[in-house]
């Protein structure tokens, strides 16, 4: 039986230049997890439905189990400590604490994450278009209802501002 | 979860690629945005021996419009496809679809090649496609074909491009003035794949239909034209065209194959439910301005 | 009373962690030379192993071991914990069936663990798996739960005669029968409850750590009960209890699932010990669907005998409940929890009859009620079907068969006494949230639209917090800032906020400075753990007699400090005052005093540290009233939930924003079930629902917005006058949104639709309503 296959590779994530080698065979969510410690994005179906390993690269929203880590050469890759870092969406995460939009947590990353592309694309702020858009992420806690609470309040705040 | 051993190259050019192609042949799997292909090597229910990643290649990305063609290429992502002002545009049939499409995350990185090689049952782009009666480009050693959609789709997952060849792009006419596109599908959940639906493009003047190209997929082995509906259909007004006698057509025109989410019998009434809708619908489209 | 007081909506001090990403769970946990594990499962429902060879694994690339159920017959360790004491119909003693954490010779579902592969990656694990090779004998299975009992249905244990493990009786059956004997009209109905996942989106997982220096082993765990879990450990190694440390931080939710031990927590645990390294095994999805315990799945027949004016005489039922291929813990609470079949009737006779049946499928656990939504499902279901038979309101015919406040507290006809609550008045206040009185004129206007609208009300009422203990700490160190220690554990319920509340708003503490620690068996002093809408009842009684320790003593100390009696000394708002002097101390200067031994009484001990453990026979019943309104597509079977209404009775509020979340969560996964989710198998008893392509959960454009409000009636069964939360949405949900569907049909001609109710199956009962 062959070794294991393994590629070096280069990107940016949270700003910080990274190298690595890696198997040509790990995912990107696995890469960002156990090599880089960012334990923020969670695994949850490894599938593509659940949404919880959701990050963010080259400046969209996309599924971490769903793109190996050597597809990630060159890439900016942003997962949620470095959109915490950032500032970004803090907004959004005060509301989602004052809506309690969450419960045991492990959906919250991914949903914040696809939250902020939300935020970017301008839809307009109705209750039907946030659940649409969130539709991709599963939570199994909350129903949902405090989600698009937050969801929506943050949406009004930055409007309004 | 854990996908199996492989391995891996990302050529850098499309003579590259073709090249591979030709040497692994059936061994290999072209990775494009591998919404569908990495569940499947997580699951390990696909365990190719080498996975020919294509997304560096400069030649298989963009949406332009050529000799009166729109071409999409094979890696332009579901995102630029829905965002797409040459789309919105000349394929208000694909534009309506895309939406449909799974989800935000899996738009972004989900390529329309991708989408119409595998050619999944449910999926809403093949339909799209063989309603709109466009071409499959794919590129080999041996050649680059342009293969009609009409005989694209072969059966389940199964389609007319050769374990070495490529698919490069697709070209798909612009909706011509008088003609109208409805996009219909029902679902379990939205963004789920379909459980029955419809991708239509015809003709319609003053409530009559012409050239009516209803591609109905979800139901079917692969996405298929409703040959004797669209026959009854054209050049009749609609609704005057009784519903029995376009769901005797339907009977004949679909064989529907059950699963978990729809026996064969839902699949057929829900598919005749569509068809009475998407008709409603285009007639009232080709009122309206 | 302080912005954390009880009953205000305090925002979760857990959760500025959790939006940054900040959480840890067991899949965080990495550990130096961490090796990975990978359960080998059963590709059959049911066969018997001839061989195993295990050689080609062992020799592939990265691999550590390769455990088979020999070396766990080898390593001397027991079996896990199957419960007992239950009798079948005979009065003989339930089948306790063997539960070894790897089979040798025979599997009994698609899942059943067969190998464990430790590897240097979880990559190279899976990759050895599958080089084991096994020579199975595929044997018949039996996998529907009325099949299960049938005669000549293969058995899943050969010395377990007709698959029964036990049989569980409540209620009086002469006085049943004499009841149906004189009614006038009874009404029976068959209900077919499906089987479903928690599907928690934090899959199970486990590192095992053992420590050659001292033997000691540690287990990083998914749990609900911390002490519990390291027991039933101790049991299985065969070692003393305090050589077993178990540690759980964040649970991605649990709803029952991770509530006892599983297979892979030993075997990490015997893995590491053999190789000398931690072991980590993480579940992934496809393991979620093919390893966790499941729950519902019965077959329950029901029959309400009703006097001519609607009063209800009598409620029979019998059930046929699925156990699955072992029996795990909590599995025989399920019968238990049926005693609230009784519903909130004053029904003068019931009989319940429940067997338990093994079959070729994943066991069962608790599942977000366990048994409660089952039985406030078919009672609330019969309540419908019965006022359609006989032609009255189902609302009226609620009202007339309601326990009354004044009756309370209520012994009922099944098993439980109620203690309190105001249903009538909460159904009320339901009705005019719901605007019911304009209902048909909504639904007119559906019509018009071409939908089918429709309504369903359900009222009912759930056990919670059944009895035990639970334990509590509050620690002060020297410099005054607190420790608050809990011996239940949150899997995502707020149980710091809500314990921090009762705590800070007591002693008059900044919540800033009070660090919440729970799930390390080696800091809890003692507790038994989160479950059955326990942890506000038990673990906040148990803080709120904890508190009142700190402030006797503390009360003491201030009193020699201030040179008074303790009888002159008054506590408020963390200050020790008094009319003698006007000198104060705060708790803080009290508890820096505490740790200086000249600074206190002869006599007292030196600090400030209080446990306490809220030990109680009685039990609470929140209950509540929930009314769904849909819509349904009649061409195609689509079910929009157009509006959600809650009147709730937990008690006393302690935060009414998470008491909010509990409620909808709990209504999302109980409309889940009535809905979409659904767990199958096919003849053979492979599982046809194994990913969450087949498995359909509630996504958000699937859910309503909810209207929860409150009409609490404070119970006296606990010092907090809070009853239990966690499973009350699930509950009522269920009937609610089953009653809604099937009034919304009703003018077709159709009476009841099964679980779940997927457009498919609508469509399908449309068609057969038609047919007559």
């Amino acid at each position: 039986m062959s070794l294991e296959e393994t590629l070096a590779i280069e990107l940016t994530v949270n700003g910080e230049r990274v190298e690595s080698t890696v198997p040509v065979r790990q995912h990107l969510v696995d890469f960002l997890r156990t090599e880089l410690g960012l334990t923020g994005s969670h695994i949850g179906c490894e599938h593509g439905i659940c949404g919880a390993c959701s990050v963010r690269v080259d400046g969209a929203v996309v599924r971490g189990c769903l793109m190996l880590a050597v597809q990630a050469d060159g890439a900016e890759v942003v997962t949620i400590e470095g959109l915490t870092d950032s500032g970004e969406i803090a907004d959004l995460q005060e509301m989602f604490v004052e809506r309690n939009a969450l419960q045991c947590g492990y959906c919250t990353p991914g949903m914040l994450i696809t939250a902020a592309e939300l935020f970017d694309i301008g839809l307009p702020a109705s209750r039907e278009n946030i659940r649409e858009f969130l539709s991709g992420n599963f939570c199994r806690c909350t129903g949902y209802h405090a989600i698009v609470d937050a969801v929506e309040a943050t949406l009004k705040q930055r409007l309004s501002r | 979860m854990k996908a199996p051993r492989f391995h891996y190259v990302r050529p850098e050019s499309l003579d590259a690629t073709l090249g591979l192609l030709a040497e692994y042949g059936e061994d290999a799997r072209i990775l494009a945005g591998g919404q569908s292909l990495m569940p499947t090597l997580n699951m390990r229910l696909s365990q190719p021996k080498v996975l020919i990643d294509i997304n560096r290649i400069e030649a298989l990305k963009g949406i332009a419009v050529h000799d009166g063609m729109v071409r999409i290429g094979a890696l332009a992502r579901h995102v630029e496809v829905m965002n797409s002002p040459i789309v919105a545009e000349a394929l208000p049939l694909i534009a309506e679809a895309m939406p449909h499409v799974a989800h935000v995350a899996v738009r972004n990185r989900g390529t329309f090649g991708g989408s119409i090689a595998l050619a999944d049952p449910s999926a809403e782009m093949p339909a799209c496609i063989l309603a709109l009666g466009a071409s499959v480009v794919v590129d080999g050693v041996r050649g680059r074909r342009t293969i009609a959609a009409d005989d694209f789709f072969i059966g389940l997952y199964e389609t007319a491009r050769e374990p070495d060849e490529l698919l490069v792009e697709v070209l798909l006419p612009p909706q011509k003035p008088g003609h109208v596109s409805v996009f219909m599908e029902l679902s379990r959940r939205h963004g789920d794949f379909a459980i029955a639906g419809i991708a239509c493009h015809a003709r319609v003047a003053g409530g009559v239909i012409n050239d009516a190209r209803l591609a109905y997929f979800g139901s079917e082995a692969k996405p298929v034209l409703g040959t004797r509906t669209m026959a009854i259909l054209n050049g009749k007004a609609w609704p005057t065209a009784s519903n029995e006698v376009v769901n005797a057509a339907l009977d004949e025109d679909l064989d529907p194959i059950g699963n978990t989410f729809g026996s064969p019998a839902t699949k057929l009434h829900l598919q005749k439910v569509l068809t009475r809708r998407v008709l409603d619908a285009a007639v009232q489209r080709a009122r309206a301005p | 009373m302080g912005e954390f007081a009880i009953g205000q909506g305090v925002p979760r001090f857990e959760d500025p962690r959790l939006v940054r990403g900040g959480g840890r769970y067991v899949d965080d946990v990495a550990l130096p030379r961490m090796a990975y594990g990978y359960v080998l499962r059963s590709p059959h429902a049911h066969a018997r192993i001839r061989s195993i060879d295990t050689g080609k694994a062992k020799a592939a690339p990265g691999v550590l071991a390769v455990l088979t159920g020999s070396d766990w017959e080898a390593a001397g360790w027991r079996d896990l914990p199957v419960p007992g004491g239950m009798k079948r119909r005979d009065g003989s003693p339930s089948y306790k069936p063997r539960f070894p954490a790897l089979v040798k010779d025979r599997v009994r579902w698609v899942g059943d663990y067969v190998a464990f592969v430790v590897g240097e990656t979880l990559h190279q694990a899976a990759d050895a798996a599958e080089l084991i090779e096994i020579d199975y004998e595929p044997l018949p299975a039996v996998t529907a739960t009325a099949n299960a009992a049938v005669p000549g249905a293969p058995l899943v244990w050969d010395d377990c005669p007709g698959n029964v493990c036990f049989a569980r009786f409540e209620g009086d059956k002469t006085a049943t029968d004499a009841a149906f004997a004189r009614a006038d009209h009874i009404v029976k109905h068959r209900f077919v409850i499906n089987r479903v996942t928690a599907a928690t989106m934090e899959p199970r997982g486990a590192v095992g750590d053992y420590n050659v220096a001292d033997g000691r082993y540690t287990l990083y765990a998914v749990l609900q009960r911390a002490q519990g879990y390291r027991a039933e450990l101790a049991q299985v190694l065969g070692v003393p209890e305090s050589m077993v440390r178990v540690v759980a931080g964040d649970v991605g939710g649990s709803f029952g699932m991770k509530s006892a031990i599983f297979n892979e927590n030993p075997l990490t645990l015997l893995a590491s010990k053999l190789i000398g390294r931690p072991v980590k095994w993480t579940g992934t999805r496809s393991e979620a669907f093919l390893g966790d315990a499941q729950g519902r799945d019965n077959v329950t027949d029901a029959e309400l005998a009703l006097d001519k004016d609607g009063n209800f005489l009598g409620l029979r039922v019998k059930s046929l409940v699925n156990a699955g291929a072992y029996l795990q813990p909590g599995m025989p609470a399920f019968t238990g929890n049926l005693g609230t079949l009784a519903g909130v009737y004053k029904t003068p006779a019931s009989h319940v009859d429940v067997t338990v049946v093994f079959s070729n499928t994943n066991p069962m656990r608790p599942y977000r009620g366990n048994g409660r939504p089952e039985a406030a499902y078919v009672i609330e279901r019969m309540v419908d079907l019965a006022a359609d038979e006989l032609g009255l309101d189902p609302y009226e015919l609620r009202r007339l068969n309601m326990i009354p406040p004044e009756a309370m507290p209520f012994k009922t006809s099944v098993t439980f006494t109620y203690d309190c609550g105001e249903f009538e008045k909460s159904m009320d206040i339901a009705l005019k949230m719901a605007d019911v009185n304009s209902f048909e004129k909504r639904r007119a206007a559906a019509r018009k639209r071409g939908k089918l609208r429709g309504i369903g009300l359900s009222f009912t009422i759930e056990r919670a917090a059944a009895g035990g203990f639970e334990g509590a700490e509050i620690r002060f160190d020297r410099s005054g800032t607190v420790t608050l220690v809990s011996g239940s554990h949150s899997q995502g319920q707020g149980h710091e906020t809500v314990f921090k509340q009762l705590v800070c708003d007591r002693l008059g503490l900044d919540p800033n400075e009070v660090y919440y620690l729970q799930g390390d068996t080696d800091q809890v002093f003692f507790g038994e753990g989160t479950g059955g809408s326990r942890s506000a009842t038990m673990a906040g009684s148990a803080f709120h007699l904890a508190s009142e320790k700190i402030v006797v003593k503390a009360t003491q100390i201030a009193a020699h400090l201030l040179k008074l009696e303790a009888a002159d000394i008054n506590f408020a708002d963390g200050i020790f005052s008094s009319a003698k002097t006007n000198q104060t101390l705060t708790i803080q200067e009290v508890a820096r005093a505490a740790a200086d031994p000249s600074k206190l009484p002869k006599d007292m001990e030196a600090g400030l540290v209080s446990n306490a453990v809220f030990d109680t026979d009685t039990q609470n019943f929140p209950n509540g009233c929930h009314i769904c309104e849909v819509e349904i597509d009649e061409d195609t079977g689509e079910v929009e939930i157009v509006d959600y209404n809650v009147v709730d009775d937990v008690g006393t509020v302690l935060n009414p924003l998470l008491l909010h979340g509990q409620i909808d969560g709990g209504i999302a996964q109980g409309l889940g079930q009535v809905l979409m989710e659904d767990i199958r198998f096919d003849a053979d008893g492979q599982l046809l629902t194994g990913s969450f392509m087949d498995y359909a959960m509630p996504r958000a454009r699937n859910t309503p917005a909810f209207h929860v409000e409150s009409n609490p009636v404070p119970t006296k069964t606990n010092p907090l006058g809070t009853k239990g939360a966690g499973e009350a949405g699930c509950v009522g949900a269920m009937p609610a949104v089953a009653n809604a569907l099937v009034d919304a049909l009703s003018v077709l001609g159709v009476k009841h639709v099964e679980m779940p109710a997927t457009p498919e199956r609508i469509w399908r009962s449309i068609q057969e309503a038609r047919a007559g």
